[in-house]
């Protein structure tokens, strides 16, 4: 028995990619999840896919909040995926997507591993509370 | 809480390490950085096991050197801090950085904003970035840090550096867990510089005045130069008077310009360190060179005066301290729990019945009972 009390917070990564200068929702999500109690990095603006791997592998996050304004989601997302499953980071990490998919891209991103896409207008307790229901337990 | 028995607690035992864990453990040696990744949020947690994996990782420790930033918000650390790691990458070292943020003490949670600033080493895997918050651990953040810096260091970093905001006695903690420690100064901040005087000063081996191009950056040189050698006390001053034109980044010895040209000198004939006052402008990296430069004359200033022993035995005494008063104050935790919790007992105590000595005794006497019948 370990004496020490265990303090788990879920934590976050919440990630812009590509050439997509808005940030105002990331920003507005980060301060959102920091309020319901999540540790939240932020990537800052521009990353490449590789730079978010880097983040989500090191920063060891549960969840893993990709914002794309840009419509280059089909190119940009696998190639997260990609580098996560590299670095064995993708099984016990929730992917969600936020931005302006379309219902086709949705479900082809679903398919490559992606929990949830949360479109414009989303309320933020939603995400909140689809976060807390399915973060990954972890042994 | 809710033991079946006192006594089961307490009993003596070193940390075992589970098969899966000792895995991790294996895999992070081997050079994972998802097992690194993983033990940190390990440790971060106060998860089970946890102590476990520290204490296996313990003797694979000893081979980084390991810088503490510290300065008030503003002062430029992040961006210091990523010039700082490219510089160690340029010349083939590798580099694990800690960045403590503090949390929200209403909910916990936390916006760490370090990372924005990396941007030198974005894509760079050799560079192990980790941010923290502070999660409201009283004294267990200097704890945690200490051993994720551990972990880093048994990884194979060969620089670690710990960043976090100059202010209040935890940051202080936790910078102090650094074999060097670099306090980072605004120019144009008299009043900051006064205000250093209390904790920060003396706890700095370098000072550095980052945004070194704006203005004030030569008064504020200055004052820190003048708090420096008053630092160092009349007595020593006195001794030999020169400490100023000893300091190691002096040009003027070329043979000692190649390897690693500062330092060496200065550290063998002279016992005591002289903190280091430099000018840094992080954004375009002017000044880093010569911020490691200083750096590796203070680790070798450390080894060579022997004085890397007496800091890491201090250090340990403070962690074995720290641990022994946490898991005491488990115990005691329990006691109270036992009692009906902390909020009755102080309504009881509001309500004239008891007192707070009167109540401290009874929870603390099953376990003086404890030791004194072992003892016997």
């Amino acid at each position: 028995m370990s004496v020490e009390q265990e303090e788990r917070a879920i934590r976050c990564l919440v990630a812009k990619v590509g050439l997509d200068g808005h940030d105002r929702g990331a920003h507005v999500i980060a301060r959102a999840f920091r309020d319901a109690g999540f540790e939240v990095v932020y990537s800052g603006l521009h990353r490449a896919p590789d730079d978010i791997v880097q983040a989500a592998v090191q920063e060891d996050v549960d969840v893993l909040g990709i914002s794309i304004l840009s419509g280059a989601h089909n190119t940009l997302v696998p190639k997260v995926i990609e580098g996560l499953k590299e670095y064995d980071a993708f099984e016990d990490t929730l992917i969600l997507v936020g931005g302006i998919i379309p219902d086709d891209d949705e479900d082809e991103l679903k398919r490559l591993g992606v929990a949830e896409v949360f479109g414009p207008g989303t309320p933020m307790e939603e995400t909140i509370e689809f976060i807390r229901d399915n973060v990954p337990e972890r042994a | 809480m809710g033991g079946p028995n006192p006594d089961e607690e307490a009993t003596p035992r070193a940390p075992e390490l589970s098969d899966r864990d000792a895995e991790l453990v294996e895999e992070l040696l081997a050079g994972s950085h998802r097992a690194l990744a993983r033990v940190i949020t390990r440790i971060e947690d106060r998860a089970a096991g946890h102590r476990a994996i520290v204490s296996a990782l313990h003797g694979h420790t000893g081979g980084a050197d390991v810088i503490g930033i510290t300065g008030s918000p503003g002062a430029g650390k992040s961006t210091l801090v990523d010039k700082l790691a490219a510089a160690y990458r340029e010349r083939g070292d590798t580099v694990g950085v800690v960045a403590v943020d503090p949390s929200s003490p209403y909910t916990g949670g936390a916006v760490l904003g370090d990372r924005i600033r990396m941007g030198s080493n974005v894509g760079d895997m050799d560079v192990f970035f980790r941010s923290m918050s502070a999660r409201g651990q009283l004294g267990g953040l200097s704890m945690a840090t200490a051993d994720a810096v551990k972990a880093l260091d048994a990884f194979g970093k060969d620089a670690v550096i710990i960043e976090t905001v100059g202010a209040g006695q935890n940051e202080v903690d936790v910078v102090r867990t650094a074999d060097t420690v670099a306090v980072l100064v605004q120019p144009g901040s008299g009043d900051d510089v006064q205000t250093l005087k209390a904790g920060i000063l003396e706890i700095g081996d370098v000072f550095v005045v980052n945004k070194a191009d704006m203005d004030g950056a030569e008064r504020t040189l200055a004052e820190l130069e003048e708090m420096v050698h008053r630092r160092e006390g009349p007595t020593k001053g006195l001794e030999t008077g020169h400490h100023g034109f000893d300091a190691p980044e002096h040009p003027d010895d070329p043979e000692h310009s190649d390897a690693s040209d500062a330092g060496d000198e200065s550290a063998s004939d002279d016992p005591e360190w002289t903190p280091e006052v430099l000018r840094t402008v992080a954004n375009t990296g002017e000044g880093v060179d010569e911020l490691i430069a200083a750096f590796d004359a203070h680790a070798a200033h450390l080894r060579e005066s022997g004085e890397i022993e007496a800091t890491k035995r201090r250090r340990y005494a403070e962690e074995i301290r720290t641990l022994v008063r946490s898991d005491v104050g488990a115990l005691a935790a329990g006691e109270i729990e036992r009692r009906g919790g902390i909020d009755r007992l102080a309504e009881a105590v509001r309500r004239r019945e008891t007192d707070p000595y009167s109540v401290a005794a009874e929870v603390v006497a099953p376990i003086v009972d404890c030791v004194e019948t072992d003892r016997e």
